[in-house]
């Protein structure tokens, strides 16, 4: 009796413990530019899905790469063929914390700045990242913005010889999250 | 006794430990549950190019997108050295085709091989799907006509309308995974000049795949089966296989084929070549696509 009592206990404090405290999006927008003399590539995903705990300060984000829109169809073809070869990989995954959360002050409105760190898989590869990452609090909504350089041999991208001068080795990754609390 | 409690109760808050740390997996069941309610997803890039070799495939060209075509089609291979084993002579198609939107494509072209014009317009009902709703293949609709304006052209009829000939093409395909995409093509041509001992309607049943063999290369074959018309004696059916070759803007598809005729009516209903004389033809499609407009991104 006494142990469904605590499970019971347990579950609801669980359970309602949980929405103050997790943020979710699932349109977060997922921007990367790739500058080369030859070729300008940008994309843009609007449908990133993420995981914000504001206790933990843990973060996840995770995004199809097929969501990738291209201003040129044959980018946006060669992208999922050739480079990140979306049918092999369809997602990747951003799974960190933020280092400095004491930073943060979620109830009162403003600007922190603050810096997050994880693992980023993408390509069948996952490598550690670092990135600043910037949360603007307005009255209880919470924004964050981030953006960091991804070195494309890291992840294995291979570009053919043909085109090494016309396709940047780095590409800059700008993420920007509106994040609603999370009911159950 | 007490022991099992204790373990059942060792259990229930292991499990309850679970579910609530479930989180810190490689991607947590609650990110899964957000990404995975999107639903269907559509399945792209089934061929390289808008064509297996001489036929329709099942891809589009993208919306705002121009594909500039340059097809040749050189002389029989079994003539020898001397011709240089066909590359002597050729034969060629120009032709622009332009993608309206995602799902309807317009194409024009000009052919040597008896001067003649074609037009097409090609018209995608269903795209092949993954996911909630999804559907297997992808089927597209064409409709096209040649016209032919060879001057010393059939002189028992001359009329305008006797030069002219239509084709209609539903194409049921599908990409079975990254590498393979196999399509079947239901075609109907109307010519309405023919010669003697040959019908104005011919129905032919067009197979087409591709396979890749690595990013930027792929193994593709065409054939079409004609049921009926022209003397079977004289013509044949056409079957051509090659391999796209993808750089950049461009598509290479190089191939051998016992067809001379780089439009609908040509190949299909006036192929002579047969394979089993070696009466083929080295020949390529060169595709180059150009973005006339930019889609926005906002």
């Amino acid at each position: 009796m006494k142990l469904i009592i605590s499970t019971v206990l347990f579950i609801v404090i669980a359970g309602t413990a949980f929405p103050q405290e997790k943020y979710f999006t699932k349109t977060g927008n997922v921007i990367f530019y790739s500058r080369a003399p030859l070729e300008d590539i940008d994309a843009n995903n609007k449908n990133a899905v993420s995981v914000f705990d504001k206790t933990t300060g843990q973060v996840e984000v995770s995004m199809l790469m097929k969501a990738f829109e291209f201003k040129k169809a044959l980018m946006q073809e060669h992208f999922n063929e050739n480079y990140i070869e979306s049918d092999k990989f369809p997602k990747s995954v951003f799974k960190g914390a933020i280092g400095d959360l004491s930073k943060v002050d979620f109830t009162k409105d403003g600007k922190y700045l603050a810096s997050v760190s994880g693992k980023l898989s993408m390509h069948g590869e996952t490598k550690d990242v670092t990135a600043p990452v910037t949360f603007t609090v307005n009255n209880g909504m919470i924004t964050a913005t981030s953006e960091l350089k991804i070195m494309l041999e890291d992840y294995k991208i291979l570009i053919p010889s043909l085109v090494k001068d016309k396709i940047s080795k780095e590409v800059r990754v700008v993420i920007d999250i509106n994040y609603e609390p999370l009911n159950h | 006794m007490r022991h099992l409690y204790a373990m059942k109760r060792n259990l229930v808050t292991g499990l309850l430990f679970l579910l609530t740390y479930g989180i810190h997996g490689q991607e947590s069941d609650l990110l899964k549950q957000l990404t995975n309610e999107s639903g269907k997803e559509y399945v792209s890039y089934a061929f390289k190019s808008s064509r297996v070799i001489n036929g329709h495939s099942m891809e589009m060209i993208g919306a705002g997108v121009l594909d500039f075509r340059i097809l040749h089609r050189f002389g029989q291979v079994n003539q020898g050295i001397s011709e240089m084993f066909g590359l002597d002579q050729a034969s060629m198609r120009i032709g622009f085709d332009y993608g309206l939107n995602k799902n309807l494509t317009v194409g024009i072209g000009r052919s040597t091989f008896k001067k003649e014009f074609d037009g097409f317009i090609k018209y995608r009902l269903v795209q092949q799907s993954r996911g909630e709703n999804s559907f297997p293949v992808s089927l597209v609709l064409i409709a096209g006509s040649t016209i032919s304006t060879l001057s010393g052209f059939d002189s028992v009829k001359k009329s305008f309308s006797s030069r002219v000939a239509y084709y209609y093409q539903g194409i049921i395909g599908r990409k079975f995974n990254s590498r393979l995409s196999l399509q079947v093509t239901p075609t109907l041509i109307h010519r309405n000049f023919v010669v003697d001992g040959d019908q104005n309607e011919t129905f032919s049943l067009g197979f087409g795949g591709r396979f890749k063999l690595s990013k930027r290369i792929a193994f593709v074959c065409d054939y079409f089966m004609n049921m009926n018309g022209y003397p079977k004696e004289k013509f044949e059916n056409p079957l051509s296989v090659g391999i796209d070759i993808e750089t950049g803007g461009h598509v290479f598809q190089l191939h051998f084929s016992n067809s001379a005729g780089m439009n609908e009516r040509a190949f299909i209903t006036e192929t002579t070549g047969k394979w089993s004389k070696g009466e083929i033809r080295f020949g390529f499609n060169l595709s180059r696509v150009f973005s006339m407009t930019k889609r926005s991104n906002s």
